[in-house]
């Protein structure tokens, strides 16, 4: 069962614990939180005392030299009227909401393509997953800062069609694409993943289905994807929640300062700016917890939307 | 299971008009169906083929390109090599203060002090919540997966405040000391799945000779979770070797770089004319996840999916 599956069963039992569980219970303290130790000490002070500090942080104005001084919500209030923060929220925004559809659909239909014993399985599978393990590196970032620039192999490829391509990455209304670009290039694992659920739906299914007489589509849609939907969940939760973490792509295909005008200011990177370029340590702390928040309410959303189309088997 | 239950019945309800169409594969007609089944393979072939071809291109042209002069990266879309020009790996190894091995030495110094940090102190975790019995291991589990989630940025503040105190910005501290504490809290998590799936009986066996959870722990599921300790090291390795985040905060002199915000350097440092050394460092930089993912494929896939799903 998968991270998320498994919280979501931990939250739905809430019977008492099991005789087995009681009798065990207390026997192994000691030992048990001896093997802990370097993970409970990692939980509180490099996790959970860093949260609660830049809590705290986020209630003050600190520049590192200065010890905090409270101010309140003043944080809190300076972005309601942060017009540079409110478009890093739509960069943002957008990045998510068409770069994680489109690649997890992406990955689905290659998955599709490639499952059922087709011959060069895992050729294809290698050079498929190969972009998924580059993508996160400075130097596929530098690759397509090349690619999409104004003389990059885009548009020297577009000119032998007699295309003038613009400067992808110069121009604010293209920029943003070829980063999602990027994103969806590197739909290798979700499909990895999508190949082992894939591999779990029981065959008699569709033999079932066929003795039937369903169509491909209609197995497609009433066996497939029904039995998926817990892993095009699980996929879905972590790709939302990764890239509202994007930083590098962004940063090095810009030079640092999410341009031109703003068009690639990812929230991650306007907080990196405020708090390590600007050492504006309270607004980058109230920044991080907003993000926290943000999502969180995705996250909470998915699994509220997720009753009415997941479909567990047991 | 609702609606697969009723997909059988409501379709088998309905009489079958020529009830020979299930059958069409065994009937001797099946030329025809192995025919369009061969139309539809080859079509399959031709997609995964431009798919792939279209994927990889960019990368094939970078190696070709770091191969040319640097005036043909900006005129030659083509793959081909009219002669190989090593000097923009030279011009690109001695681009910057130090040579770009030095930065290759530090990065391999984080990695691996990464991945010991990761396997000792995860695969202790994950042995605590995988086989003991112990107050609180319900929530702790709980939080364990939910710092899985946990966006990066809700600490870095605080946590480079801290490190910054204990005086170690510019060391290698702060990226290889919370991998010894087992905040990769996806790896705990892998190798929990993983010793659930070795058999009891084996602890058991041990417990009655007489040994105790360590000698259990290091003699008895330790050599049976290699295949995990393996995934681990191998994405600890990749993650750790393209880390740009934690190294762009943490390390700001020359000395300490590593790869990524030596690359990083090079973009910001770089004139026009050395894309083709640019590149050359580049290629340099992803040669050993490369290979880490020729050699490692096996446990990278297996941990993928087994993490996705089961």
């Amino acid at each position: 069962m998968s991270a998320i599956g498994e919280l979501s069963t931990m939250t739905r039992r809430k019977g008492p614990m099991t005789k087995e569980e009681k009798k065990a219970n207390g026997r192994d303290n000691k030992a048990a939180y001896i093997f802990l130790l370097p993970w409970l000490i990692g939980l509180v002070a490099i996790t959970v005392g860093p949260m609660l500090m830049s809590l705290y942080l986020s209630f003050t104005d600190y520049n590192l030299l200065q010890p905090p001084e409270w101010v309140g919500l003043d944080n809190f209030i300076r972005m309601f009227g942060d017009a540079r923060l409110h478009n890093s929220l739509r960069v943002t925004f957008t990045y998510v909401l068409v770069g994680v559809p489109l690649q997890l659909g992406v990955a689905l239909l290659i998955a599709l393509v490639l499952d059922k014993g087709l011959r060069g399985l895992p050729f294809y599978r290698s050079i498929f997953y190969l972009p998924s393990l580059l993508g996160g590196s400075v130097a596929v970032a530098i690759l397509w800062k090349q690619i999409f620039g104004t003389t990059g192999l885009v548009n020297q490829v577009l000119a032998m069609v007699g295309i003038e391509g613009p400067g992808w990455i110069s121009d604010p209304n293209t920029a943003l694409g070829s980063i999602i670009l990027l994103h969806v290039w590197t739909f290798g694992s979700p499909m990895i993943i999508f190949l082992a659920g894939l591999r779990q739906i029981p065959v008699m299914y569709y033999e079932a289905a066929k003795v039937d007489g369903a169509t491909t589509l209609q197995q497609f849609w009433r066996i497939t994807l029904p039995m998926l939907s817990p892993i095009i969940f699980f996929n879905l939760v972590l790709q939302i929640i990764g890239s509202f973490q994007s930083f590098t792509q962004a940063f090095i295909v810009s030079g640092g300062n999410g341009g031109p005008s703003d068009s690639t200011m990812f929230f991650t990177l306007y907080l990196y700016q405020k708090g390590f370029g600007q050492f504006d340590m309270g607004y980058a702390s109230a920044m991080a917890w907003f993000l926290l928040v943000i999502i969180g309410v995705f996250t909470a959303i998915n699994f509220i939307a997720s009753k009415y189309w997941v479909f567990y088997d047991d | 299971m609702t609606k697969l239950q009723t997909l059988p019945a409501a379709s088998g309800s309905s009489p079958r008009k020529d009830g020979k169409s299930p059958r069409r594969r065994e009937s001797p007609g099946s030329l025809a169906f192995s025919r369009s089944a061969r139309i539809k393979g080859l079509v399959k072939h031709a997609i995964l083929i431009i798919v792939g071809a279209v994927m990889i291109y960019p990368l094939l042209w970078m190696v070709v390109s770091s191969l040319r002069p640097n005036d043909l990266i900006f005129r030659e879309p083509g793959l081909w090599l009219e002669s190989l020009e090593m000097s923009n790996y030279t011009d690109g190894w001695s681009a910057l203060t130090h040579p770009f091995g030095h930065y290759m030495i530090n990065s391999a110094i984080v990695v691996l002090g990464s991945i010991l940090g990761n396997l000792i102190s995860c695969s202790m975790a994950a042995y605590a919540f995988a086989r003991l019995q112990f107050s609180g291991k319900k929530i702790f589990f709980g939080i364990m997966l939910l710092t899985i989630m946990l966006p990066f940025h809700v600490v870095i503040v605080p946590q480079y405040i801290l490190f910054s105190q204990i005086g170690w910005v510019n060391t290698f501290w702060p990226l290889i000391v919370p991998k010894l504490l087992a905040t990769d809290a996806f790896f705990v998590f892998l190798m929990v799945q993983f010793i659930r799936g070795i058999p009891k009986d084996l602890d058991e066996a041990a417990r009655i000779d007489g040994a105790g959870h360590p000698r259990i722990f290091l003699r008895v599921i330790l050599p049976l979770m290699v295949p995990a300790l393996a995934t681990t090291t191998i994405f600890t390795f990749i993650w750790t070797w393209n880390d740009f985040f934690g190294a762009l905060i943490y390390l700001t002199d020359p000395d300490m770089f590593t790869v990524p915000v030596a690359l990083r350097a090079f973009v910001d440092s770089q004139s026009a004319t050395s894309w083709g050394s640019l590149f050359a460092m580049s290629i340099v930089s992803l040669l050993p996840v490369f290979l880490v993912f020729l050699f490692g494929q096996r446990f990278l896939i297996k941990g993928i999916a087994t993490t996705g799903i089961k």
